[in-house]
């Protein structure tokens, strides 16, 4: 069963800097007791007791301000950091989309990037080779795909890291805000192919700034704070809380009938509703 | 919906052998990933270049030579035998001080893919050890070379120096060079899992083992032989010491069967020891501190 479960979880990222990261410290350190200074390496707490269950079928949005533990969790999620206190257990194949530029050889073919990062998703070479036309068309780079992945833009490495994702089948796909580097046109072929996914797949974490990309992607939502999360729920009550004002209210009618919402049918409680009442009368 | 249990199933804690040995089990599982990367980085070295990988064997091939004659006129022994020894040795140690030197800064040196994707740090070991793996076997070309060159005064009985001891001679024997190799692959891996994650710890460690690793290539006997130390009686002491080198034994278990020199029971016995020990060692820092290396890179 495709699964996320934190419990307690948190993260704390130990800082050294030059000087302590060294055996001196260490060693030296505990012969002839402190002499003063603080010994101890400075700690940043990243996440702070987090408590989550996500199950098949949650597409959950991260919002919060930069620095507020978004990507943290996401990488919390993925499996790359196991917390410091508390625990977390996830069972299902998982896809991450972080940070584009990393964890992407620059040197080699986007033909060959393609088939290592399949390989780190845990596909096999056939598996992937047999993939990769399929990827190669859906990202749109021609020939570029055989040129070495420095002479990249950084929204053709997004188009790279999407297509190898959403190729794969992964059960837990989680996204950071970075898939917002590419061109519109590509953006509704990659949401299209991403919802399809979702729905597919079953759970998604996606950390974005764009209330549209949100609604679009996710159905619920987790606002994060100063590495605590502040507040969980349905995705427009979060948003709404969040940014102060709901989420519809800037939308166009063109993206509103897209998403499917019809404003005056939407029944949303007290808070969110005075919001929604003024937002009317507005229009 | 059904939602998770309030108290955590007690097998999630991340401080256990049980993590550890899964990690070491789906590192192995995903041979193709570290044999892709490892061949990857062998290529990507020489990239541009236009003989390529050639490379290696062309720089241990001109190393080996000029050593191996200028080593030989030294001491005073007959090229014909030492120019293998030689040769072999140093093929030997390119595997043992890669995996030493470039084992240590592994997990430093793919700190971008341990921090955007999951996968157990031992496909990371694997990597750099199946790098060096393909370096030696480049190197081996060498050795074929050498070989086919001196077989002759090789295949019976001879003596490196003339009061030296007497050598028995390639034969069937000289196979045990593969469970030699296969003994320091295993040892290659421990190393560079344990030494790879207290190196990201501390970054001091690899700049320590640097500058003695220099030291450690002029002490066990590469370039020159065992026979100079006490060849003719000579110091007991020496005798002593230079068996407590534990790189003495690595490199003799492998270099000895391929040149067709006595090889102790004693260096099988140790550096079957050490493996144990070290595994045992490698194990613990695992079990401790794997989740941590994610955080200190």
């Amino acid at each position: 069963m495709v699964s996320i479960d934190v419990w307690n979880a948190s993260v704390d990222f130990p800082i050294f800097d030059a000087k302590t990261r060294s055996l001196k410290k260490a060693v030296l350190g505990k012969v002839g007791g402190n002499i003063g200074t603080n010994q101890r390496v400075p700690i940043i707490e990243a996440l702070h007791d987090i408590s989550l269950s996500l199950r098949e079928g949650d597409r959950v949005g991260l919002v919060g301000h930069n620095g507020a533990g978004k990507s943290t969790l996401l990488r919390l999620l993925a499996g790359i950091y196991e917390p410091t206190r508390g625990s977390a257990l996830v069972s299902g194949k998982i896809a991450p989309v972080f940070d584009m530029g990393v964890g992407m050889d620059p040197e080699i073919s986007g033909l060959e990037n393609i088939i290592i990062r399949g390989l780190f998703l845990g596909m096999t070479r056939r598996q992937m080779e047999k993939r990769v036309d399929e990827i190669a068309e859906f990202t749109e780079l021609g020939d570029y795909i055989q040129m070495p992945l420095r002479t990249y833009s950084t929204g053709m490495r997004v188009r790279l890291a999407l297509g190898v994702v959403t190729s794969i089948d992964p059960e837990i796909l989680l996204l950071d805000e970075g898939i917002g580097a590419v061109d519109s046109a590509f953006l509704d072929k990659a949401r299209t192919r991403l919802v399809d996914l979702v729905k597919r797949s079953g759970l998604l974490v996606f950390a974005s700034h764009s209330d549209e990309f949100l609604m679009e992607l996710c159905d619920t939502a987790i606002w994060m704070d100063e590495g605590h999360v502040k507040q969980q729920g349905p995705l427009r009550d979060v948003l709404t809380a969040y940014k102060g004002r709901d989420p519809y209210e800037n939308m166009s009618p063109d993206q509103l009938a897209r998403l499917g919402v019809d404003l005056a049918d939407h029944r949303v409680e007290s808070g969110v509703g005075a919001v929604l009442k003024d937002a009317g009368a507005r229009a | 919906m059904d939602r998770a249990p309030v108290v955590p199933p007690a097998s999630v804690g991340s401080k256990t052998f049980g993590r550890a040995f899964d990690d070491i089990r789906r590192g192995i599982a995903q041979r193709e990933l570290w044999a892709h990367l490892g061949w990857q980085d062998i290529k990507q070295r020489y990239r541009r270049s236009v003989i390529g990988p050639l490379w290696i064997t062309i720089s241990m091939g001109v190393t080996a030579l000029g050593l191996g004659i200028l080593y030989a006129v030294l001491f005073h022994h007959p090229i014909a035998v030492f120019l293998p020894y030689v040769t072999t040795g140093f093929i030997v140690w390119g595997f043992i001080n890669g995996c030493l030197t470039e084992g240590m800064s592994t997990f430093i040196s793919n700190e971008g893919l341990i921090k955007h994707l999951p996968a157990p740090l031992t496909v990371y070991v694997l990597r750099t050890v199946w790098r060096q793996t393909l370096m030696l076997m480049h190197n081996m070309v060498i050795y074929v070379i050498v070989l086919a060159i001196f077989f002759t005064s090789l295949d019976h009985p001879y003596q490196l120096d003339q009061n030296g001891q007497v050598h028995p001679g390639l034969g069937w024997w000289s196979l045990l060079a593969i469970p030699a190799f296969a003994l320091l692959a295993l040892n290659g891996t421990w190393l560079t899992l344990m030494f790879g994650i207290i190196s990201t710890r501390y970054r001091d460690i690899p700049q320590v083992v640097n500058s003695v690793i220099q030291l450690a290539f002029y002490l066990t006997p590469i370039v020159w032989s065992p026979d100079d130390l006490f060849g003719s009686g000579g110091n007991s002491w020496a005798k002593v010491v230079f068996q407590l080198n534990p790189l003495y034994h690595f490199v003799q278990v492998m270099r000895a069967p391929l040149t067709g020199q006595h090889v102790s029971i004693w260096s099988w016995i140790v550096v079957g020891a050490i493996t144990v020990v070290g595994w045992a060692m490698a194990l613990m820092v695992m079990r401790n501190y794997r989740a941590r290396v994610s955080y200190w890179v």
